[in-house]
């Protein structure tokens, strides 16, 4: 844990599964306090909150329809002697914060910095759900992404490349059907793996914007990194002030968003930096 | 840049302020697009896709059926009229089971305790005969057909179906001026109303959204299942021959069910137009793939989450309504029973509206749970009637063995085919249960939305019924 963290991995399945389900405790809603925080994200009706419930013994209802979740779902496990919360948040396509649920999603995965974000998306609709997935990369590279359905895929006859999507995101990606239990196991340990700072996310930003953008971009980012060192995500924050979003105005000039930098410039993720998350 | 400036947040927010005039406005759909692409790049490099999918049509075959203009509606009803009936079919056997074990045989041997004890007459009474029969009437009653219905309905939840329903039904609510997610919430009613309240929050529009919460007590919920169920099949399936009537009564409660979707679009097409004017907003709704249910899970958890939730909310409730039935039927008044003097004091407005003082003391009594309102209607009855031979004393609640000896006792306390009838309308639209109206009160966060919830439907009962009745009076002989 203290050795510098080890450079991104070729894809999610870092060798063998040291680690078993059997090594994973369910603690319910009996929370007391925690080491990690984990973030569930994904669009609606992917399998988040089965995937919650998987991983916590809970029984959140879980239904086949989209926007099942609507305010946020706490619950916790304990995995390899450390505890993590998980917090499952509504279902989003976006967090462009339209719409009150993907504020709740954006707020969590920006102000409540959890340790890791796990982004749940649908093996079967891979486009629609990796906008997604890149938005919350330009926030944070603590993301495991857990491609869920894959039986499903299986069934329509989709191959799912999952080393490849990972090489191609530069983080986890673990391929699951959370529904039959499939691919927990790798899931735990990619989350563990992003928690401990063991992986490193180096997600590729490769996204293209015009050249006017750009020279405004260059010029805000410069400006909000003089201001606020070790923000770590002032490219996003200056897409948002550029944007006119309220939410990210407001935090700019409250300072608000120095805590970010503060707290997400951390070396190493530790129990009481997690705690203060909350 | 000049740098002696220092970088201040003002500065950069003016900043970006001046900066944003200069990109051009089609900035924030450039960035978006180039999301997607990427999004696109990746996922086509990832994924490879068979020639052709024969499954993936299949599922469009399927949806465009389902949500046909021409076969959606008639197939949702005979879906959920087979779902009524496998439910009031299956349920009256394992209902008699029930009643007998409870009843029979453990009743009596808890009365021998308590004889043997020596505990007063009051305790045994208002323990036994108030508290016990109240519960063990709610359990045999409500657990058989809700452990048949709730399981199948979880399992069409579960493949997928509701959300074709919802798409059916989203037009409707469009052109009722109310949000097109509100056949969503009402779709969450159908199981409970607190809950379906709960789920309005999907709508962002704080005004469809208040149309949704004051509407979704149209939804039949849990607790008036069972007496929509009960009636329909005493007097409504007794019309017919005996091999139709299973048949019959299923098809009176999805009228019932499909009123209430009615009086819903109806509500929210009045409040649209007048106190709660706006802007209908405009939505997407997913259409998930159908998904084979895991069929022991699901009965497994609908089972445990939802049947056993349920029963253990109408027991919690029914041990102090049969405390409370057993006092006001045994506290005398005046030479009469309190129970008596508020019948009589509610009597002439029951019977204006072809119901019964009788039903509407119930519906007082019931305030917190639908649950107990046929319970109290029975023992309410036999009080008043002096009906021998069921019942065996004031203010006990009591099974009857059959839906015959049922119909019996209700005849008996003046009741008709009209009675039942309005008892099912009266069901449908009444005030909604106590812990509805705190739910709504909490997300509304405004007392009187709270009373519009509680006093609209009521007051729309009470005109139905009462056109129901004057009508009936005239063209019935």
């Amino acid at each position: 844990m203290s050795t510098t963290p080890s450079v991104a991995p070729e894809s999610a399945c870092t060798g063998c599964p040291a680690h078993h389900l059997s090594n994973l405790r369910r603690l319910g809603v009996e929370m007391e306090d925690w080491d990690y925080v984990v973030a569930l994200a994904g669009n609606p009706n992917v399998g988040k909150s089965t995937v919650f419930n998987s991983l916590t013994g809970l029984r959140q209802h879980t239904g086949n329809w989209p926007g099942k979740t609507v305010t946020r779902a706490e619950g916790g496990f304990e995995f390899g002697k450390q505890r993590y919360k998980i917090v499952d948040l509504p279902g989003t396509y976006s967090l462009l914060a339209t719409s009150p649920d993907e504020e709740v999603a954006r707020d969590f995965i920006l102000f409540g910095q959890p340790d890791v974000t796990v982004v749940v998306v649908d093996a079967t609709r891979l486009e629609r759900n990796l906008n997604l997935a890149l938005q919350v990369l330009e926030i944070t590279p603590r993301v495991v992404v857990c491609l869920n359905l894959m039986d499903q895929a299986r069934r329509l006859g989709l191959q799912v490349d999952d080393r490849r999507l990972a090489r191609d995101l530069g983080i986890p990606v673990v391929p699951a059907t959370a529904r039959y239990r499939e691919g927990l196991d790798t899931l735990l340990q990619a989350i563990a793996g992003v928690a401990t700072g063991d992986i490193v996310g180096k997600p590729h930003r490769s996204l293209q914007e015009p050249p006017a953008l750009r020279k405004a971009l260059t010029t805000l980012v410069e400006h909000l990194t003089q201001l606020h060192p070790g923000l770590p995500n002032p490219r996003w924050v200056a897409l948002r002030l550029l944007d006119g979003d309220e939410r990210i105005t407001a935090a700019v000039r409250s300072g608000e968003i120095a805590d970010l930098a503060t707290a997400q410039g951390r070396p190493l993720p530790t129990a009481p930096a997690a705690a203060s998350a909350a | 840049m000049k740098t002696s400036h220092p970088i201040t947040a003002d500065r950069v927010l003016r900043e970006a302020q001046t900066l944003r005039w200069k990109i051009g406005a089609t900035f924030h759909d450039d960035l978006v697009e180039s999301l997607y692409k990427e999004a696109s790049r990746l996922a086509d490099r990832a994924v490879t896709r068979p020639g052709d999918t024969p499954r993936f049509d299949l599922d469009r075959t399927v949806d465009r059926i389902v949500t046909s203009r021409v076969w959606g509606f008639p197939l949702m009803l005979l879906l959920f009229a087979g779902v009524f009936w496998i439910t009031i079919a299956g349920a009256n056997v394992p209902s008699r089971w029930l009643a007998t074990l409870l009843l029979d045989t453990v009743l009596p041997l808890l009365k021998q305790f308590s004889a043997s004890l020596g505990l007063p007459r009051w305790i045994d009474g208002l323990c036994l005969d108030g508290m016990y029969r109240a519960t063990a009437w709610v359990v045999s009653v409500m657990l058989p057909p809700m452990a048949i219905f709730f399981p199948l309905f979880t399992l069409l939840e579960d493949f997928g179906y509701l959300p074709r329903v919802a798409f059916n039904l989203d037009r409707w609510f469009k052109r009722a001026g109310a949000h097109g997610k509100q056949s969503l919430t009402m779709m969450m009613g159908f199981g409970c109303n607190a809950a379906g309240v709960v789920a309005t929050r999907i709508i962002d529009s704080p005004r469809e959204r208040l149309i949704a919460m004051l509407t979704n007590n149209f939804a039949l919920c849990n607790g008036r299942w069972p007496t929509q169920i009960l009636i329909a099949s005493i007097f409504i399936g007794a019309t017919a021959p005996p091999l139709l009537a299973g048949l019959v009564s299923a098809a009176a409660v999805v009228g019932v069910a499909l009123l209430g979707i009615l009086a819903s679009l109806a509500t929210s097409w009045g409040l649209s137009r007048t106190v709660l004017r706006g802007e209908v907003s405009t939505f997407s709704l997913e259409l998930p793939p159908y998904r084979p249910p895991r069929f022991w899970q699901t009965i497994y958890t609908s089972l445990i989450d939802r049947t056993l939730f349920v029963l253990w909310r109408a027991v919690v409730f029914a041990v102090p309504a049969g405390a409370v039935i057993w006092l006001v039927a045994n506290l005398q008044v005046g030479g009469t029973s309190v129970a008596g003097h508020l019948i009589d004091w509610l009597n002439p407005l029951g019977v204006l509206i072809g119901l019964n003082g009788v039903i509407l003391l119930a519906y007082v009594i019931a305030i917190p749970a639908n649950e107990i309102v046929i319970p109290a209607v029975l023992v309410l009855t036999v009080l008043m009637t002096g009906t021998t031979g069921v019942g065996e004393g004031a203010g006990v609640l009591f099974e009857l063995d059959s839906h015959q000896a049922t119909l019996q006792l209700l005849k008996a306390g003046g009741w008709t085919l009209l009675t039942g009838v309005n008892l099912m309308l009266f069901s449908l639209l009444h005030n909604p249960c106590s812990t509805t109206l705190y739910t709504i009160y909490k997300e509304s966060g405004s007392w009187r939305w709270t009373v519009v919830a509680a006093l609209l439907p009521l007051a729309m009962g009470l005109v139905v019924t009462f056109f129901v009745a004057q009508v009936w009076r005239v063209v019935a002989p």
